[in-house]
């Protein structure tokens, strides 16, 4: 399907929906605005830093994480039960959706195209190291490589491992130096 | 048309975090990307549909896709979202197939720029 026919299509079935009630274009654009501005990785980063900093929270966060997550209120929806695996020095933790596309939006916002894409679907299963080689992330053969595969009912994060030379960092600093990517576990944090 | 429960944004706003790196993507490639993405949340915090309900159907869309597409198919995503929502809303009798061509066709056939 082209561009042009995908957006008409698009546009079709949003007029159909418009004109029978179903939906006001009002909130459609409240939605996109929200997952734009307010849903993202900024929130799965905070909780990330709170681990790093507080041994208890941290605790909390591993052994039940949806409840940590209510206690933010985040405004990002998904998250009906919220894991978060812990990267250590001997195993990496990866994330994946082999069905589809499931995602913690509410703590990471809305998946990257590759993470949708049916190349890194399959293959991360299979083969994780090459993947995350790809990404520039090469994990030691020492250490083990788990791969979480998310569904409607659990989505993964990963809370990944903090650089040494973050230590005594106040959280927001720590905060602000999460990626995207060390929470679905592709990439690995440096201190650089 | 629907209350969304936002309860603590300003709470979430007032912690002045910065967005992480590798955070600059851009969220919809393309305008319809978020518009039909907007739809399905919105019909679903409308009540229209459970998520999960929505999940399910994307999830046949896309097993199909990867069965049946050859490799010069490029893998839509937006496309497998919006057939899968497209798919519910017939299958709950909120809109009919033959509706959504009709509809399609007549905007296609439009002149260029009487759309706006």
């Amino acid at each position: 399907m082209s561009q042009t026919t995908a957006a008409i299509r698009a546009q079709a079935l949003e007029s159909l929906l418009t004109e029978r009630g179903l939906l006001d274009a009002d909130l459609i654009d409240d939605v996109i605005v929200r997952y734009n501005e307010r849903v993202g990785p900024m929130n799965g980063a905070k909780l990330v830093a709170h681990a790093w900093s507080d041994v208890a929270f941290k605790k909390r966060l591993l052994t039940d994480a949806t409840a940590v997550v209510n206690e933010f209120e985040f405004s990002g929806g998904q998250v009906d039960k919220l894991v978060v695996v812990e990267n250590t020095p001997d195993t990496h933790n990866v994330v994946v959706c082999t069905l589809c596309s499931c995602y913690p939006w509410a703590v990471l916002g809305l998946p990257p195209k590759w993470y949708k894409d049916p190349a890194y679907r399959s293959r991360v299963v299979r083969e994780p190291r090459s993947v995350l080689a790809e990404f520039g992330t090469f994990i030691s053969t020492e250490k083990k490589i788990r791969v979480w595969d998310s569904s409607a009912e659990i989505r993964y994060m990963v809370l990944p491992e903090m650089p040494a030379a973050w230590q005594g960092r106040d959280v927001d600093s720590l905060a602000a130096s999460v990626s995207r990517d060390s929470m679905i576990g592709v990439t690995v944090l440096d201190a650089n | 048309m629907t209350d969304v429960p936002q309860p603590s944004l300003e709470k979430v706003l007032s912690e002045h975090l910065q967005p992480p790196m590798a955070n600059g993507e851009v969220l919809f490639e393309a305008p319809w990307h978020g518009r039909v993405f907007g739809m399905a949340v919105a019909l679903h915090e409308a009540g229209v549909f459970n998520w999960d309900e929505f999940q399910l159907q994307l999830i046949d869309v896309i097993k199909l896709w990867d069965r049946t597409a050859s490799d010069a198919d490029e893998y839509q995503y937006y496309e497998h979202f919006q057939t899968a929502l497209q798919q519910l809303m017939v299958d709950k009798g909120l809109l009919s197939r033959e509706d959504l061509a009709l509809r399609q066709t007549h905007l296609a056939n439009l002149p260029h720029g009487h759309d706006h």
